[in-house]
Formats: C-alpha cells, sequence, structure tokens
C-alpha cells in the first residue's frame, strides 16, 4: 500500500507493461514441495525458465531438505529455506504453474479456454502477468471478460455482458455463484422466455465480479453451455460436424418427417433455413454444417467465436413445420393492391423477420410496419373472415382454419 | 472423479420446464456425493448430443428425468447420447424395472452407466405420497383422504400407465390412505370423473408429470373441473361434485425426487456416502407450523 503505483505513462512509454510484484504464496510454496516430494530425486519440475529437483545423492537416495535449481547452465544446490527465496525471486513462473497445475486443472477444455483468456498467443509468463495486471479482456459471445492476477499470482475474472463494459461494478447485480447465471440467460430483456442460449439476447446488467478461473469457466459454461467444448474441439482439429442431411435422416418420431423434405432436387430449403435460424442476428454460433460433407450451404455461416456443429433442437422444430408447410402446392391468387400497399406488405415482413416491431414509434405512419398503418390495411383489405381481399384461402372452403395441426404440434412440447 | 449427469426434457416454449431439474441438481450438489452434477436436454441446451462433453469425470451416471420407459428413454437419449451398442434388451426389462446399462458413449469413448427412469422407482412411490404430504401441509395426511396418481393412459405409451398401476398399487398396499385409484388422462378410469371413483370427501390428486406445464397447469385442472379456464386459477382444495380435490401439480417438482435420482446412481454402482439419508432429511415436509 504504500508504494506509489506506478505510473501507467512509463509502461507506455517503454512499449510495454510492466511485470507485477508477486508475492509467493506459503500454499504455493507448498504445492511445489509436494509435487517434488512425488518425483524422484533429480527428477525436475519445470517451471517457465529454470526447474527444481530434489537433490539426488547419487546413490538413488534423496537428501532431505536439498533441492537443485537449475537456472540456465549452473545448477544451484539449496536448502528449503534457499528454495523459497529463489521461488519467491521468480514468483510469477511459480504462481503460474500453480494457477493452471494446481487451480485450473486438467480438464481439456477448462485449461485450453482459461489459458487462452490470457494468452492468445503462447506468450512468456512476464509479458502475460504484465497484461493481466493491466486487465485482458476478451468477447466470448455477449459476453465480456476481464482477466486479471492478483499480487499473489491468483487469476481473477469479471463476467459481463459486452454492453456493460465499462460499467462500475456497484450499477450493475452482483453474482458470485456461477449457476445463478441460469436466471440471467432465461429471459430476454423484454421478459420473453430465451430458447436457444446463444441467441444475440443476452440481457444486461449484471456482473461476476471476483471469479476464480474453475467459477469463470463454469459461468461461462452456464450462459453458453458446450460452446467451450466444442471451441476447444474445433482447436483441436477435432470438431464433430454433423451436417443436415446425417441430423435429419437420424430423427424419429415426429420429427422423422423432416428427411422427406429433402428430396433430391438441391439444398435450397436448407439455405432458407439457415438464413432464417442460423444468420449471426439470430444465434452467436457459427455454423459449421452444411447441407452435406459435400455440398456447402451459399448462406454466410457467421463470424462467431465457438462453432455450431449441427442442427440445434430449434433448428429440427422449425424444420419439422416448413417440411408440413412446404408439402402444400402453390396457387394463384387474385389480389388489388396500391403499389404501397404492396411495398407495405414487404415493410411488415421485413419489420418482423428482423425483429424491429417494438422500434417503430406509434405515430410514425411513415413506417409501413407502424400499428395504425397496419390496422389501416386489414380494415380496408380483409374480410369478415379475415381473408386478404376478399380471398378465400382454399376457394373451396370458406374458412382455411388449422385449429387441427396446432394441436397436433402439442405433442412436441410437454 | 464421479460424475452424475441428469437429462430430461426441458422446453422451447415454456421457460419453466427445466426448473425441476435445476433443482434436483442442485440438491444432489449440496449432498457432495458426486463430483459434478451436470444437466442436458431435448429442447434446452447443453443438448443431449452434447452434455457428455461437458462432463469432466470417468465414472459418469445418466439418470433420464422421465416418468415412463419409452420412445425417450428407450431410443431418443441412447441415440442422442451415441451409447455404443445400445439395445433396449440392455436394461432386460417389462417395462418397469429398467435399471442400469454400462455402455460406452462415442461422443467422449468415455463408458456411462445409463440408468432407468426416474418415475418406475420404487422410490417414486415415496415421492408421490411426499407430494400428497406437501400439499395438503400435513406430514400425516391418509386417514379420510383418497389419493389419485394420474398419467398418459397407453394410448401414447403402454408402459406410461404400468407405471402409475405400480406406484398406486404400492401405496395402497400401505394402507395409508382410505382409497388409491390410477386414473388416466386419455383412456378409463378417467381422471374428468374422479368424484365418482372415491367414496371420500377429501382426494389428493398428484400428476406424474415432470414439470408444470400444459398438461398439468391447463388440461388437467379443466378436465377435472378445478376450473372453467386455466387463467382463472383454481384453489386447493376445490370442492368437485362434493369431493375436496387437492391437486398437487406435476410430482416431479417435489424436491424428494432428487432422493430418487441419487437411488437410480446408486443401483447403477455409484458411491454415494451418507446422501441419500441427506437428502431424505433436508426435503422433508416441516411438521406443525
Amino acid at each position: 500500500m504504500a508504494e506509489p503505483a506506478s505510473d501507467p505513462a512509463d509502461a507506455a512509454r517503454d512499449g510495454a507493461p510492466e511485470v507485477p510484484e508477486i508475492d509467493l504464496p506459503s500454499d504455493t510454496f507448498d504445492a511445489v514441495l509436494d509435487a517434488l516430494a512425488e518425483r524422484d530425486p533429480g527428477d525436475p519440475l519445470r517451471f517457465e525458465g529454470f526447474s527444481v529437483a530434489r537433490a539426488d545423492e547419487g546413490d538413488g537416495e534423496s537428501a532431505p531438505d536439498e533441492y537443485v535449481l537449475a537456472d540456465g547452465d549452473r545448477p544451484s544446490r539449496l536448502s528449503e529455506r534457499e528454495l523459497h527465496e529463489a521461488l519467491d525471486e521468480r514468483a510469477p513462473a511459480v504462481t503460474d504453474w500453480y494457477a493452471f497445475e494446481r487451480v485450473v486443472g486438467e480438464f481439456g477444455p477448462r485449461r485450453a479456454f482459461l489459458r487462452w483468456l490470457e494468452d492468445a498467443d503462447g506468450a512468456t509468463v512476464a509479458t502475460r502477468y504484465a497484461a493481466l495486471a493491466e486487465g485482458v479482456e476478451r468477447a466470448w459471445g455477449e459476453l465480456r471478460i476481464t482477466a486479471t492476477v492478483t499480487d499473489r499470482g491468483e487469476r481473477r475474472y469479471d463476467v459481463r455482458h459486452a454492453d456493460d463494459a465499462g460499467v462500475s461494478v456497484d450499477e450493475l447485480d452482483s453474482y458470485d455463484d456461477p449457476l445463478d447465471a441460469r436466471e440471467l440467460v432465461t429471459f430476454d430483456e423484454k421478459g420473453r422466455y430465451r430458447p436457444l442460449k446463444t441467441a444475440p439476447t443476452l440481457a444486461g446488467g449484471w456482473v461476476f465480479p471476483d471469479l476464480g478461473p474453475r467459477d469463470a469457466y463454469e459461468t461461462v459454461e452456464t450462459i453458453y453451455p458446450a460452446t467451450v467444448a466444442n471451441w476447444h474441439r474445433e482447436r483441436e482439429g477435432e470438431l464433430d460436424v454433423t451436417h443436415w442431411r446425417e441430423t435429419m435422416e437420424r430423427q424419429s418420431g415426429i420429427y422423422g418427417v423432416i428427411k422427406t423434405w429433402d428430396r433430391g432436387e438441391g439444398h435450397e430449403h436448407v439455405n432458407w433455413v439457415a438464413e432464417a435460424c442460423c444468420d449471426d442476428s439470430q444465434c452467436l454460433k457459427r455454423r459449421e454444417w452444411q447441407y452435406d460433407d459435400e455440398t456447402d450451404l451459399d448462406v454466410d455461416g457467421g463470424d462467431g467465436v465457438f462453432p455450431c456443429r449441427e442442427p440445434c433442437s430449434v433448428v429440427v422444430s422449425a424444420a419439422r413445420k416448413w417440411t408440413r408447410l412446404e408439402s402444400e402446392q402453390p396457387r394463384t391468387y387474385e389480389f388489388e393492391l396500391t403499389p404501397s400497399e404492396k411495398e407495405q406488405v414487404e415493410e411488415i415482413i421485413d419489420a418482423v423477420a428482423d425483429g424491429r416491431i417494438d422500434e417503430i414509434r406509434e405515430a410514425d405512419t411513415k413506417e409501413g410496419a407502424n400499428r395504425y398503418r397496419t390496422r389501416f390495411l386489414r380494415a380496408k383489405l380483409f374480410d369478415d373472415e379475415g381473408n386478404l381481399g376478399g380471398v378465400p384461402t382454399d376457394p373451396d372452403e370458406e374458412d382455411g382454419d388449422d385449429a387441427d395441426e396446432d394441436d397436433a404440434d402439442e405433442d412436441d412440447e410437454e | 472423479m464421479q460424475s452424475l449427469v441428469i437429462v430430461a426434457h426441458g422446453s422451447h416454449l415454456n421457460p419453466g420446464s427445466s426448473a425441476p431439474t435445476y433443482d434436483h441438481a442442485d440438491t444432489v450438489r449440496a449432498t457432495g456425493a458426486f463430483d459434478e452434477v451436470r444437466t442436458g436436454f431435448w429442447k434446452e441446451e447443453p443438448h443431449f448430443r452434447e452434455v457428455l462433453r461437458t462432463v469432466e469425470g470417468d465414472e459418469i451416471y445418466v439418470v433420464p428425468l422421465f416418468v415412463s420407459e419409452g420412445y425417450f428413454t428407450e431410443q431418443v437419449i441412447p441415440r442422442e447420447l451415441r451409447l455404443d451398442g445400445w439395445d433396449v434388451s440392455e436394461w432386460d426389462s417389462d417395462g418397469l424395472s429398467a435399471d442400469q446399462a454400462a455402455l460406452v458413449a462415442e461422443d467422449v469413448d468415455r463408458e456411462v452407466h445409463y440408468c432407468g427412469p426416474v418415475g418406475t422407482h420404487r422410490a417414486m412411490t415415496d415421492v408421490i405420497v411426499r407430494r400428497a404430504e406437501s400439499v395438503t401441509g400435513d406430514p400425516d395426511v391418509g386417514e379420510g383422504f383418497g389419493l389419485a396418481v394420474v398419467g398418459h393412459g397407453t394410448e401414447r405409451n403402454e408402459n406410461s400407465a404400468k407405471a402409475i398401476e405400480y406406484h398406486a398399487d404400492r401405496i395402497a398396499e400401505r394402507d395409508r390412505f382410505d382409497e388409491v385409484k390410477a386414473l388416466y388422462m386419455d383412456e378409463e378410469p378417467e381422471v374428468d370423473d374422479l368424484p365418482e371413483f372415491f367414496e371420500s370427501d377429501d382426494v389428493v390428486l398428484v400428476p406424474l408429470f415432470i414439470a408444470d406445464g400444459y398438461h398439468t397447469q391447463e388440461d388437467i385442472p379443466e378436465d377435472v373441473g378445478l376450473c372453467e379456464d386455466h387463467t382463472e386459477g383454481y384453489d386447493v382444495p376445490t370442492e368437485v361434485d362434493g369431493t375436496r380435490i387437492w391437486y398437487a401439480g406435476a410430482v416431479g417438482t417435489e424436491p424428494l425426487m432428487a432422493d430418487v435420482i441419487l437411488e437410480r446412481a446408486a443401483d447403477a454402482g455409484a458411491d454415494l456416502g451418507t446422501a441419500l439419508d441427506d437428502v431424505r432429511e433436508t426435503t422433508r415436509v416441516a411438521t406443525g407450523d
């Protein structure tokens, strides 16, 4: 506390941030001793830039409390007390070992993710600690994750919505249990249920200000389930992509019908599905699945940091509906519309498809999808049965109600 | 490292569908019996297809939070989890007796213990009784009361009715309630005519469903006559044709369900320590006031 904070401007002039002062915590030193105790004498524990082993007396027996530190080309023999001093001088490298080997652990996705948060390019401990001292920021979907390091070399993480970047923790709802994130992801800002966790509709206003490594991983895993595991597999070159055809062939029950939508007449229908559901405006996963392993879709898969490896349950459910709807044959209907009315219909479709309805102001009658404009169109063009232009949907029936089909859909959700 | 994976249906439409799954997962987590507890869903995330890749442990128990053996437990879940060599004969079940099958999940190349559904476990009988205690607020409820256990009929799944009858019979054998009946939504005896099947003035109605949703919140209350329209809500109890009906809502929301999840894992070989006793104790209905 007594020492003046280093002037960030100095670091900026040097072009490199400073490595923070780290005190070697006793539990970290004990962990090193434990790790050495599990090794044979002479078998070194490696840290960045140096290694430590228990001293070997030459006969395979260890010398109690004697250690050998190899730093460069001249090994030195140390007592336990001297080892503590030596490791304290090298506290960044030792606490870095402790953070990943003893706190983060081996589990591949967690380890790779936490490493990536602070080190996308294989940087040295010094470079990473200097960056962590200032805070390393990463984006993950709509999340902003800031990694820092304490003066004991422990990693701490601040996880929040990217829209809340820079907002004081005091102004946000603060959490520390990763499982609390389940509540935060259930509804969007307008209180609507979010069936797809990777939809870009995550509400903000909250923060996990001070998480340890494992809890940081769990929080991200709760907000965007399995995204880290899939990202990790992709980085390892092992992402198992299941394309549209294979996914739909696998479906059974009420979804078994979807495979009949693929009629060997091209994949334009799947382009439409992907454009409807998988665009970055609808889902933050980067679509890696295609029509089949030989036929790519023609629409953009998005730029998300984590991949989408197969059509999700939302796509499958919607595809079932489209399979039924797209089995209908087109008919020719005759309506009379003014040119502005035709354009208004197009504007209404655009507004719904782009989720802009709530942005259109009540009195803004320049907008085709304005409510008054739309009510006027309905008043003018619909007959008492709700038929556009008084034209029945089915020429043989007065009413094209499909209530029975809607009932059948309930099988889908119980 | 011992891991529990609870798999459930979930919903694209109903935000409350996953709540019992999360609640029971939390209860199990609090016992400390497992190094990790994960949840996976058919309609939510992580999906069945991807949940195993989020699991760290090498001793994995998968427990389906479903009420009966059938389409989901026999086809969908094993297929989506990619259980290599799965065949329903692995369970060697009569429709009620599935316990577990140990198979390699191709997704993670690790063996998993795939357990039978919670709904057919003998411990589920206790959850139904506990549900009756919860809804009446009486830990000794029974005398002067009838109990109706309600489910889908055989129209949708032949094993659905088996599970209902199994638990109704077991509760009847205990001589705790004056009468116990199994009723159905889409076959005789139908829940619509509940008062006709009971002589008791008070009847607890427990639907064998995992989560509250369309069937338990709209269908059954309207069919039974608790309300004209579900949006009006209803009282507990509500008198219908001279019978006071204590409608319990989905049994799957009862905290003791966590016990059945643990029983399933224990039957499959999980080492649970004192977790079973702990859960039975922490989920009890409070006595007195």
